[in-house]
């Protein structure tokens, strides 16, 4: 298949700041694209340059082979659009909602109507329909939007943040969603801070940062750009955390509540036996040892640096 | 099922996304009665006040209720701009313009729908206020045509309100923006000729109420419905109906276009 989004060198200023810095992103039709970044990174400012909603200042950006500057209206066509905010009439019904939307999608009024009842039943809210949706709950909500993001069976299906401020069950509901959809065939790019998000449904990630990809690659690939496998151990007694340190050597980090450290371990099982040695002949007791990819974390940590990044990052691990 | 979008196009898509758009309007009035019934009652107690407790009509001859109606229903159509941007700011602060921005229909609906149901509203109004007007034992007594464009005068100065509405709004963003403009429209709406004579007041300041677009539709509402407080003598009650039509017409071709432009070209 060929390319379904094109981003080529894109800036986008608010007044003095950069939004987005030249940057470059390219989506094979058909795959799930994670943009993974921490807050103010130019997520969301991508999402709305490439849904029409907002327009950018200089370079090329083109979704299902229309430029989204030229030709907004043949783009509009073939997008759906979810965006971090429920994008649904709340005083409404789930159902008026989805028939409006059909509508404006001019699809008639009575195959409107048909539409609307299909997608209510797909998402499971069929008999919610009538309900007011400021009474719906989170989830609930999410894949109503979801259904309205969907009304035309769009080639190109834009995500951004679509867990945010869900509960693990409407995260998993959104994630089933999401890889249905992708299963059928639709392209999806999806931005989120959580990084779990972005290696559970991504095929590829781009990482950005300042309003610039700052790596691209499949989850494996971007693990391995970090230097490869690493090995935990969780000591049994804190107080012998920075000895076990010491001898793990260069470039282990300590985890003091969990008791946990890490280091490098290019070596794999050798180094995996020179540990388990070392610790027993210091008489040192480990509650666990094992040797693991490093996480997308760690990716991240190490991809963006200091400062914000790292807090968001941070933010993400918990929230994660 | 892309194709079911394509085709078709023009005036159509137009008038079937305006009348969508109106529809969803229409669908917020069912489904909160009380907001609406509130909307119309107001005006109808200001006037009830206006009329009983205030006593207006200083330094008019002539019966006071008479000359307060036609005030008090040019008075509601301009203060219709605070409910005008008050929805809009809130329908702008949710995500639902952004859907209906990424979709291929025709983007000025959003605000010919929000139009569509301010009108519809103000015709409501001015059934009701001319109802208790009625009441109060007010008259038109120059016959149904002056009297419907009297009625036509005002809903023009409303349209006019409407689109200064949209475009304040959408330039405010925020609804608590909306208070401070609502601060601004006491003044403005009282610097006019709906409670007083412009007569009874210092030269200078007689000259700005008489040039207030309200106090236009007001006197010439008032030559129309042959109520009292009409005539003062100067060149803008002269010309209050010329007037009445023009400032509105100025009105609406300024903001009108602003506002469609705003919103087509709106991004955060």
């Amino acid at each position: 298949m060929s390319d379904a989004i094109v981003v080529e060198g894109v800036h986008k200023r608010y007044g003095q700041k950069r939004a987005l810095d030249g940057l470059d992103l390219t989506v094979r039709g058909g795959t799930v694209h994670g943009v993974l970044g921490p807050n103010g990174a130019g997520k969301t400012t991508v999402v709305r340059i490439l849904s029409t909603l907002l327009r950018h200042d200089g370079g090329r950006a083109e979704v299902a082979g229309f430029d989204v500057r030229t030709e907004a209206a043949e783009v509009r066509r073939r997008i759906g659009l979810l965006g971090q905010h429920a994008a649904v009439d709340e005083e409404l019904g789930g159902r008026q909602n989805l028939e409006m939307f059909g509508r404006l999608h001019h699809l008639g009024a009575r195959r409107a109507g048909v539409r609307a009842d299909e997608l209510l039943e797909r998402f499971g809210l069929a008999d919610t329909g009538r309900k007011a949706v400021k009474r719906y709950s989170g989830g609930m909500r999410r894949r109503l939007d979801l259904a309205a993001s969907l009304i035309t069976e769009p080639e190109v299906l834009f995500l951004d943040e679509p867990t945010t401020g869900l509960d693990p069950r409407g995260r998993a509901e959104v994630w089933s969603a999401v890889r249905s959809l992708a299963a059928g065939g639709t392209t999806i790019l999806l931005t989120t801070q959580y990084l779990e998000e972005a290696d559970q449904l991504a095929d590829r990630i781009s990482v950005v940062d300042g309003g610039r990809v700052i790596a691209e690659g499949t989850a494996d690939r971007l693990k391995a750009m970090v230097g490869g496998d690493r090995i935990d151990v969780v000591v049994r007694d804190a107080g012998r955390l920075a000895d076990a340190a010491r001898l793990l050597g260069e470039g282990a980090t300590a985890d003091a509540d969990r008791r946990l450290l890490s280091a490098p371990a290019p070596d794999r099982m050798a180094a995996l036996t020179r540990t388990v040695r070392a610790l027993e002949e210091a008489g040192i007791e480990a509650e666990d040892i094992a040797v693991r990819r490093p996480t997308l974390d760690e990716v991240f940590l190490a991809l963006t640096g200091p400062g914000d990044g790292v807090e968001a990052a941070m933010n993400t691990a918990v929230a994660v | 099922m892309s194709t079911a979008t394509a085709g078709a196009g023009g005036i159509g898509w137009v008038l079937a996304d305006s009348w969508t758009m109106t529809r969803r309007e229409l669908a917020h009035w069912a489904r909160q009665p009380v907001q609406v019934v509130v909307g119309l009652v107001f005006p109808v107690m200001l006037l009830l006040m206006f009329n009983y407790l205030v006593g207006g009509g200083r330094g008019v001859e002539g019966d006071n209720t008479e000359f307060l109606v036609p005030g008090m229903l040019a008075l509601t159509m301009a203060f219709g701009l605070e409910g005008t941007m008050l929805a809009v700011t809130q329908d702008l602060g949710k995500g639902v313009v952004d859907r209906f921005r990424s979709m291929p229909m025709v983007s000025g609906a959003v605000l010919v729908g929000r139009s569509a149901a301010d009108m519809l509203q103000s015709v409501a109004a001015l059934a009701v206020m001319t109802g208790v007007g009625f009441a109060l034992g007010w008259r038109w007594h120059n016959g149904p045509a002056a009297a419907l464009a009297g009625l036509g005068l005002l809903l023009l100065l409303r349209f006019a309100m409407l689109w200064v509405g949209i475009h304040l709004a959408m330039v405010a963003g925020r609804p608590e923006m909306v208070q401070a403009v609502q601060i601004l429209v006491w003044p403005v709406g009282f610097l006019s000729n709906v409670f007083a004579s412009p007569e009874s007041m210092p030269g200078w300041l007689g000259t700005v109420v008489e040039w207030n677009p309200m106090s236009a539709t007001a006197t010439a509402v008032r030559g129309l419905f042959g109520n009292p407080g009409g005539a003062t003598g100067s060149w803008a009650a002269e010309h209050a109906e010329l007037l009445a039509v023009l400032w509105p017409v100025a009105l609406i071709a300024v903001f009108l276009p602003l506002a469609v432009r705003r919103f087509v070209r709106l991004s955060h």
